[in-house]
C-alpha cells in the first residue's frame, strides 16, 4: 500500500436493470423506512428511490434521489442503449424543477437518499434487502481521497489572477480580505 | 385514525355526472375487513335482485382490499364486483398489477360505479381531484392503446389505467377489463363497464398509508420476504413444477408444456392428446417464447415473476400471463406461435382468455358439424388459424354469427338451436370452465367445482395437494413442515391418502373430511379476496407465506383490528355467506350447483348428492343451498335472514324449513 494516500469507503447500489421486474418493492420500503415514526407509513411518492418504468418498451430504471438542483437542465438528450431510447432524465438523481420526482409532495421540499442511515446501521440498505430478484445489490468499495486542491495547484489559479488584475491589486484584495476576517 | 385503509370510498354517479367523496363506517371493515366482502355487502344493500346486468341500476365496484397499498407483500388485489350477464350472478373477478395500491393512495378504498353515461367517458382520479371526460377519440381502441393514449394525454406516465376494448364496449358477455399486467377477466365485468359508458379509469395518488403497530408489521412483512425466498430455494418435491412453486403457474418461465398439453383438454375442451409433446414441438415453442418474450415481469410490492412483456414479431407489445399461455393455442389445435400472436389481439380487444378460446373452437365444432353452414358464416375462412382470427374479430363486434356468440356457449347454443346445446358441454352456471375432463370422480374438486361461486376452480383450489403422493415417505415429508394447515387432522387425511385402494378417490377423503378441506381451501380464497392479497403467496400454491396463523397478525398491527384465528375464520364465512345470498337472492339454487356432466367419466349420482348435502349442513346452509335463519343470525348477518323471510325464500317462522 501507498503509504502517502489515503482510502475511504464508499457505499455502492449496483443496479442491474436487466434484473429489474418493476415491481417497485424499493419504493414501498424506503418510503417506509423513512416515514415517522419509523415504518408506520406507506407512500411511494416520498420514495427516495423511483423505477422510471415504461413496460411496453421495456425500459426499468431504478434511479436514486441525489442533489436538490434550483435549475433544470437546457437540453434534455436522450440515449438509445441498446435499441431503447432513454430520456437523459431517467438515469438522473436530481431534485429539480423539471419533474416531480424526490420531492415531498405536500411541501415540495427535495429528498435524498441516504442509503439508510441507522444507529445501529444496517448491513444493507432496506431497498436493496428487498430487492430480491437482486437488480440492486449493495457493495462497499475503497476508493483513494483526492484530499483536496494542493498549494501548486492554487499558485496557478493566483498566477492567472495576478496576471489579469496586476499582483499589486490582488496583494491589496488579500490584505483587505484578511483584515476583514 | 383509520389504518390500512383509508376510510373513503368514491361514489360516481355516471348518468347524473356526479362525484362525492364519502366516508365509510368503520363497523362495516370490522365485519368484512374489504375488498370483496365489503363489495358484496354494498351490491345487497344497492342492487335489487331484479337488476339486469346491464342495465343502469347495477353497479360496478373496484374495491382495494384491506392490506393494498401497505408493505405487505403481493397486497396489491383490486377486487371488480358487479352483475354478470353471462351468469345473471354476482360477478367478481381479481386483478393484479398496480390499480389497487395507487387508489389507496389516491386516498380511497374503493370506487362505486353507478348509472350509464350518455357518451363514452374515462375517469380520471387524480388524488382529491376526480374529473369525467370525454373519451370519444378512444371509441373502438384497443385496451392497452387506450390505457398508453390516456397516460400521454394526461401527461402522467404514472398513472395506473384501467380500461376495455372492443369487446366491453360492445358488451361481450366475457368482455375483460385490462390493467397494466394484470385484469379481471371473469363474468363478463367488461361488459358491464362498456354498458355504462365507461371507457377507462386513471388513477394517480400521492397521499399516505398508515399502519397500527409499525415495527411489529414490518416485522411480519420481513418474515414473509425471508420465507418467499427460502420457499424459492427449495421447490417442493414429487409436484409438477408448475405447483412446486410460489406464484400463479410459472408459465412464462416454463418451456416443458408436456403435462398440460397431454392433459388438458384441445378443441372446445374435446380432445386429449397424449403423446402430443415431442422434441420437435418443444424444439418449435420453446422458439416461438424465447423469441417473443421479453422480461418476466411482476405485480407491485411482490418479487415473484409470473407475468411477461410479449413482443409478437410484427406487432404491438402487450403483457401476459398464466395460462393465457396456451388456451387459444391449444383450443385452435395450433401452435405457440399462434397462439401469442392471436392474444396480443386478444387482449387489445378485451377478452377472457379462458371463455374466449372455446367459444371460438365451440364454433368451430358447430360448423364441421353441420349445424352452422356458410349461410351464417359468410366469408369464414378455409385456413384453421385464420379462422380463428376471423371468429375473434366477429365476435367482439358483434357482427353476424360474432353477436350470437359473443353471449358465450350457453346462450349462443340456445339461439342456435339444431342440438348445439350438446357442444356447449363445459360450463359451469352458464360460464366457460377450465379445459379439462378426467376419469374418476375426486370429491374434493366435486364440492369446489359444484358451490364455487367465483366458478373457476383456480379461484377456489390450492392449499390441500391436488393428488395423493405416491409414496408414504413423500407424504411424511411433505407435512413435516406444514404449518399452514388450519390443525392436524389435514395432515393425517393427506398422510392417509393412497393413489389406489380403498382410501383414494372418490371415497376418500371421506365426507366430513371433504368438507373441511374444501371450505379451508375456500376460506383462504374469501381472506384473501378481502384483503387484496394475491393468491399466488396465499391461497392459490402449496405452503405458501400467508396462512391462518399469521393473517390475523396482520390485520391487528396493520389494521389495528383485533384479530384472532376464530374471528378471521368468522369473517370469511361471514363474507362468504354474503356472496350467496346475494345470488340465492337472485334465484341461485342446488340445481345449479354442478360440474359439467362430462367433466370425468366415472360420476356417482349417491355419493355426489351425499356430499353436497354434508357441505351445505357443514356450511349452515339448507337442503337447497340457501343459508339458514340459524347460520345468518349467527354470523351477524340478521337483515339476510328477515328479507329471504319477506321475500319468501326461507319460512316464515310458523312454517317449516323444506
Amino acid at each position: 500500500m501507498n503509504a502517502g494516500r489515503k482510502t475511504k469507503k464508499i457505499k455502492t447500489i449496483r443496479i442491474d436493470v436487466e434484473k429489474c421486474n418493476g415491481c417497485r418493492a424499493c419504493e414501498v420500503i424506503c418510503s417506509s423506512f423513512h416515514s415517522a415514526p419509523k415504518y408506520s407509513g406507506v407512500n411511494p411518492a416520498r420514495s427516495r428511490i423511483r423505477v422510471v418504468r415504461d413496460p411496453l418498451k421495456d425500459i426499468y430504471v431504478p434511479v436514486y434521489a441525489g442533489e436538490y438542483t434550483a435549475a433544470e437542465c437546457t437540453g434534455r438528450d436522450r440515449y438509445v442503449i441498446a435499441g431503447k431510447e432513454y430520456d437523459e432524465c431517467a438515469f438522473c438523481r436530481a431534485s429539480c424543477p423539471s419533474r416531480d420526482l424526490f420531492k415531498e409532495p405536500d411541501s415540495g421540499l427535495p429528498l435524498k437518499c441516504d442509503m439508510c442511515e441507522s444507529d445501529p446501521p444496517l448491513s444493507e440498505p432496506m431497498c436493496v434487502k428487498w430487492c430480491i430478484t437482486d437488480a440492486l445489490t449493495f457493495e462497499e468499495r475503497e476508493v483513494e481521497e483526492t484530499g483536496g486542491e494542493t498549494l501548486e495547484e492554487m499558485e496557478v489559479g493566483l498566477e492567472d489572477l495576478a496576471k489579469r488584475h496586476g499582483l499589486e491589486r490582488l496583494t491589496e484584495a488579500v490584505a483587505r480580505m484578511a483584515k476583514n476576517k | 385514525m383509520r389504518y390500512a385503509e383509508t376510510g373513503f370510498s368514491l361514489e360516481v354517479d355516471l348518468s347524473r355526472g356526479n362525484i362525492e367523496k364519502t366516508q365509510t363506517d368503520p363497523g362495516l371493515t370490522e365485519l368484512h375487513l374489504g375488498g370483496l366482502g365489503t363489495s358484496a355487502r354494498t351490491l345487497w344493500d344497492r342492487v335489487p335482485p331484479e337488476t339486469d346486468p346491464l342495465s343502469p341500476d347495477n353497479l360496478l365496484i373496484f374495491s382495494a382490499g384491506l392490506l393494498c397499498g401497505t408493505p405487505a407483500i403481493g397486497a396489491n388485489r383490486t377486487i371488480v364486483s358487479s352483475f354478470s350477464p353471462q351468469t345473471r350472478l354476482m360477478a367478481f373477478s381479481m386483478m393484479g398489477g398496480f390499480f389497487a395500491p395507487e387508489l389507496k393512495y389516491a386516498g380511497y378504498d374503493s370506487l362505486v360505479i353507478s348509472g350509464k353515461s350518455p357518451e363514452l367517458v374515462y375517469l380520471w382520479i387524480n388524488n382529491g381531484k376526480v374529473e369525467i371526460r370525454d373519451a370519444s377519440h378512444l371509441r373502438g381502441k384497443g385496451s392497452v392503446e387506450t390505457a398508453e393514449q390516456i397516460r400521454a394525454e394526461l401527461k402522467e406516465p404514472r398513472a395506473q389505467v384501467a380500461s376495455i376494448g372492443l369487446a366491453g364496449e360492445n358488451r361481450v358477455f366475457f368482455a375483460s377489463i385490462e390493467q397494466g399486467r394484470s385484469s379481471a377477466s371473469r363474468g363478463g365485468l367488461g361488459a358491464v363497464m362498456g354498458a355504462k359508458g365507461l371507457k377507462a379509469i386513471a388513477v394517480r395518488g400521492t397521499g399516505d398509508i398508515q399502519v397500527a403497530r409499525p415495527a411489529e408489521y414490518i416485522e411480519l412483512c420481513n418474515q414473509v420476504l425471508d420465507y418467499i425466498k427460502v420457499r424459492q430455494d427449495n421447490p417442493i418435491p414429487g409436484v409438477m413444477p408448475i405447483l412446486a412453486r410460489l406464484g400463479s403457474p410459472q408459465e412464462m418461465a416454463v418451456h416443458d408444456e408436456k403435462w398440460h398439453t397431454e392433459n388438458f383438454m384441445w378443441g372446445n375442451s374435446r380432445l386429449r392428446r397424449k403423446g402430443f409433446w415431442t422434441d420437435e414441438i418443444a424444439k418449435q415453442w420453446t422458439h416461438s417464447l424465447e423469441s417473443m418474450r421479453k422480461r418476466l415481469i411482476s405485480c407491485y410490492n411482490c418479487p415473484l415473476k409470473c407475468g411477461a412483456t410479449i413482443a409478437p414479431p410484427g406487432l404491438p407489445t402487450y403483457m401476459m400471463k398464466c395460462f393465457s399461455k396456451l388456451t387459444y393455442t391449444m383450443a385452435a389445435m395450433s401452435d405457440l406461435d399462434f397462439g401469442l400472436r392471436i392474444a396480443q389481439r386478444a387482449t387489445e380487444y378485451g377478452v377472457d382468455a379462458f371463455s374466449t378460446p372455446q367459444v371460438m373452437a365451440f364454433a368451430l365444432e358447430l360448423y364441421e358439424a353441420g349445424i352452422l353452414t356458410d349461410a351464417d358464416m359468410p366469408g369464414f375462412p378455409s385456413a384453421n388459424d385464420e379462422r380463428f382470427f376471423w371468429l375473434l374479430d366477429r365476435i367482439v363486434r358483434r357482427e353476424g354469427i360474432g353477436d350470437i356468440l359473443a353471449d358465450g356457449t350457453h346462450w349462443a347454443a340456445e339461439k342456435i338451436g339444431k342440438g348445439a346445446s350438446g357442444y356447449a358441454h363445459n360450463t359451469i352456471k352458464k360460464h366457460e370452465q377450465l379445459p379439462l375432463k378426467l376419469g374418476m370422480l375426486n370429491p374434493i374438486y366435486f364440492l369446489m367445482y359444484s358451490t364455487g361461486e367465483k366458478i373457476n376452480i383456480t379461484q377456489i383450489e390450492g392449499n390441500f395437494p391436488q393428488a395423493p403422493f405416491l409414496k408414504k415417505e413423500e407424504r411424511e415429508a411433505f407435512v413435516k413442515d406444514w404449518v399452514q394447515v388450519p390443525d392436524d387432522r389435514f395432515k393425517r387425511w393427506l398422510l392417509e391418502w393412497e393413489p389406489r385402494g380403498e382410501k383414494s378417490i372418490p371415497n376418500y377423503p371421506d365426507v366430513e373430511a371433504t368438507c373441511e378441506i374444501v371450505n379451508w381451501q375456500e376460506q383462504m380464497h374469501y381472506i384473501d379476496d378481502a384483503l387484496g392479497l394475491c393468491a399466488g403467496l396465499s391461497s392459490f400454491p402449496l405452503k405458501p407465506p400467508y396462512h391462518l396463523h399469521n393473517l390475523p397478525r396482520f390485520i391487528s398491527a396493520g389494521a389495528g383490528i383485533d384479530m384472532d384465528e376464530e374471528a378471521l375464520k368468522r369473517i370469511a364465512a361471514r363474507n362468504r355467506n354474503m356472496v350467496r345470498a346475494v345470488n340465492v337472492r337472485r334465484g341461485m339454487r342446488r340445481e345449479d350447483e354442478k360440474p359439467p356432466a362430462d367433466h370425468w367419466k366415472n360420476r356417482f349420482p349417491d355419493l355426489e348428492a351425499g356430499l353436497l348435502d354434508a357441505y351445505y349442513k357443514f356450511k349452515g346452509w339448507d337442503g337447497r343451498g340457501i343459508p339458514t335463519v340459524e347460520s345468518l343470525n349467527g354470523l351477524g348477518l340478521d337483515f339476510v335472514a328477515k328479507e329471504f323471510k319477506e321475500r319468501g325464500i326461507l319460512a316464515k317462522e310458523e312454517e317449516k324449513v323444506p
